[in-house]
């Protein structure tokens, strides 16, 4: 079965790759799987300079999913240009690198860096619920967005992904300043704002108070969300929200999704990617199609 | 990475997940479980002291993460879990009947140095002595002289004393004096005057921090092990992070959950 999906310039073997964040530097997953059956590894938020993120407690367990409050630590671009990026290279699956800033100045610099490798795609996030400057900030309205997108426009030559924010009133909107800015994808959503009280020590759970919720239990306003941007835009959309499993994957791509992202199912079954690939492979053979682009939007309204 | 491959299928340390088989469910107390398990197929992968697993509790709804708990003991055939009762996770662990099913992520996570010599005191509190067990047969069997020193509320939750005793001097204190020592651990004699070179420690926090501040004092060498909240157990999603004197934030799933105490804030 041919899976192949394109995003921009980039052709991705399969449409399944890991969620930010998520998924350290793919290494950490290299006993449970092989890294080259991914569609691609999308690395950790990477900053123009090291970030500690914030102080532990980072994590509250919620009804089918988590909040994080990681905050961005990442050891700053020139670590993973020196350090990271020569280990990725030899990888035979797409390396997209998830590119985070507090100013507009911070997005250029850190592609402007990345712009002599080959990487193959970098993912602006303009969505992380977790820090104080910036962050989520510029995705929340349209012109900002924009003036991230346009900057960066200027210095990255290949495939520019946006990751967007559900902490909106209308994602579609978003989705499309984005296109006309010059975003060659839109990858959505990020973490749902959230918090998380314990309320034996009348305290927030996380250091931060709030932070982003992930997992199943985001799965269907996600997928509603895919399906609404999916109606407004022409550029591809990448699929992320508590995907599980293959039949998950499906529902995204049913939704309008070209590819997609699995996240928070990697701490439950670190298998959980290269299992939904089969699933995805089985569920194309056993309903006719011809390979993996047919199923995109192929959900029927009547 | 194929070298790396090739050495740990040659000493097949590989982490992985298994799928493993309650073969009996010891009760200690209405508090604590001991967990023999093996593998529906195959063999348990080699484990150091100090490594854990991360559990998936079956068919519980209010959990959703896997569960890190330390490695109480392994061999070839077995893997033993020793488990307290803090919550809804914890609690169906507990209650699991002979024949369930449990997938496991391991072994993680980096253990308790083996390489030290002298006199060696292995110190645990409440389901913390877990770690120690095999810890101290791992030291017996390199020759290295090693005492315990096990703390509890009360004399029937002094877990596992049997097994202590077999492996090496065994030292007891209970905050209600119902069993040796009438107070805490950190109050023991053993640890405020006795020889020691090295100590071991996992327990509840105030007890680490009270062995580790008399560790400091005595110029002793120690490690604690760490209990932060984890995600992913894999070293992928840094929420379990401790803040470190010499490289700030480091998981406490990759880099530990064994620390020495001279890299932690908090000693
Ligand atoms: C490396 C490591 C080794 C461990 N080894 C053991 C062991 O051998 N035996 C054992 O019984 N327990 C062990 N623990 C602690 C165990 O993981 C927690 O008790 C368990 O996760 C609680 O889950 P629960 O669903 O029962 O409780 P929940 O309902 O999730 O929470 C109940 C209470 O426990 C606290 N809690 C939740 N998660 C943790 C956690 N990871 N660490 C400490 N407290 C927590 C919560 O804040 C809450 O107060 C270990 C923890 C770590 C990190
Ligand atoms: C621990 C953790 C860290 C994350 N870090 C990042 C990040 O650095 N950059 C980013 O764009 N998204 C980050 N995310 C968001 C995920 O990439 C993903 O968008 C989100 O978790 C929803 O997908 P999921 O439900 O499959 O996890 C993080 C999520 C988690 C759980
Ligand atoms: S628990 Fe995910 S990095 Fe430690």
């Amino acid at each position: 079965m041919d899976l192949s999906v394109q995003i921009g310039k980039l052709r991705l073997k399969n449409p399944v790759m890991t969620a930010s964040g998520t998924f350290g530097y793919g290494e950490e997953y290299a006993d449970f799987i092989d890294l080259n059956r991914l569609g691609g590894i999308v690395v950790k938020g990477t900053t123009l300079l090291p970030r500690q993120g914030n102080p532990y407690p980072r994590m509250a367990e919620t009804p089918s999913g988590m909040i994080n409050a990681v905050g961005l630590q990442n050891k700053g671009v020139e670590h993973f240009v020196n350090e990271i990026y020569p280990r990725l290279r030899n990888l035979d699956t797409a390396v997209v690198v998830n590119v985070s800033g507090s100013t507009v100045e911070d997005y250029v610099g850190v592609c402007e860096r990345l712009a002599g490798l080959k990487v193959d795609a970098v993912e602006i996030n303009i969505s992380c619920p977790n820090v104080k400057q910036g962050g989520m900030s510029f995705g929340t309205n349209c012109a900002s967005a924009e003036s991230v997108v346009r900057a960066v426009r200027q210095v990255w030559p290949g495939t520019m992904i946006v990751k967007l924010t559900p902490n909106v009133t209308n994602v579609a909107e978003i989705a499309l300043a984005v296109e006309a800015a010059g975003a060659d994808a839109v990858s959505l959503t990020n973490t749902f704002l959230a918090m998380a009280i314990d309320v034996e020590r009348r305290r927030p759970v996380l250091s931060s108070v709030t932070g982003g919720l992930s997992g199943p239990c985001i799965r269907p306003i996600a997928v509603r969300m895919v399906w609404q941007v999916a109606c407004a835009v022409s550029i591809p959309i990448i699929g992320i929200g508590g995907i599980m499993n293959g039949r998950d994957v499906v529902e995204f791509m049913l939704a309008g999704a070209t590819a997609v992202q699995i996240g928070t199912a990697n701490f439950i079954d670190p298998q959980a990617t290269v299992k939904a690939i089969d699933f995805l492979d089985d569920y194309l053979t056993r309903h006719k199609f011809a390979n993996a682009r047919a199923l995109i939007g192929a959900m029927e309204l009547e | 990475m194929i070298v790396h491959r090739l050495v740990t299928f040659f000493f097949s340390k590989a982490v992985n997940v298994l799928d493993l088989v309650v073969k009996e469910n010891v009760r200690h107390g209405d508090e604590y479980a001991l967990l023999r398990l093996s593998p529906v197929k195959g063999r348990m992968p080699e484990v150091l002291p100090g490594q854990f697993v991360m559990v998936d509790v079956p068919g519980c709804r209010e959990t959703f993460l896997r569960r890190p708990i330390s490695i109480n003991y392994a061999d070839q055939r077995e893997l033993w879990l020793l488990i307290r009762r803090a919550g809804v996770g914890t609690n169906t662990l507990c209650d699991l009947p002979q024949g369930a099913v449990i997938s496991v992520v391991m072994p993680l996570g980096r253990g308790f140095s083996l390489d030290v010599s002298g006199n060696v005191l292995l110190v645990g509190g409440g389901v913390g002595v877990a770690p120690l067990l095999m810890l101290g047969k791992r030291f017996v069997a390199r020759g290295v002289d090693v005492r315990f020193l096990l703390g509890a509320r009360t004399s029937t939750e002094v877990l596992q004393l049997d097994l202590f005793r077999q492996t090496g001097e065994t030292h007891v204190a209970t905050d209600d004096g119902s069993l040796g020592h009438h107070g805490l651990v950190s109050t023991h004699p053993l640890l405020e005057q006795g020889a020691i070179d090295h100590i071991a420690c996992c327990g509840p926090m105030p007890m680490m921090q009270a062995v580790a501040h008399i560790a400091r004092q005595r110029g002793i060498n120690c490690e604690v092990s760490l209990e932060n909240h984890m995600a992913c157990g894999l070293g992928a999603c840094l929420c379990c992070v401790e803040d470190t004197v010499d490289q700030g934030n480091v998981c406490v799933c990759k880099d530990g959950p064994v620390f020495n105490i001279n890299r932690l804030r908090w000693t």
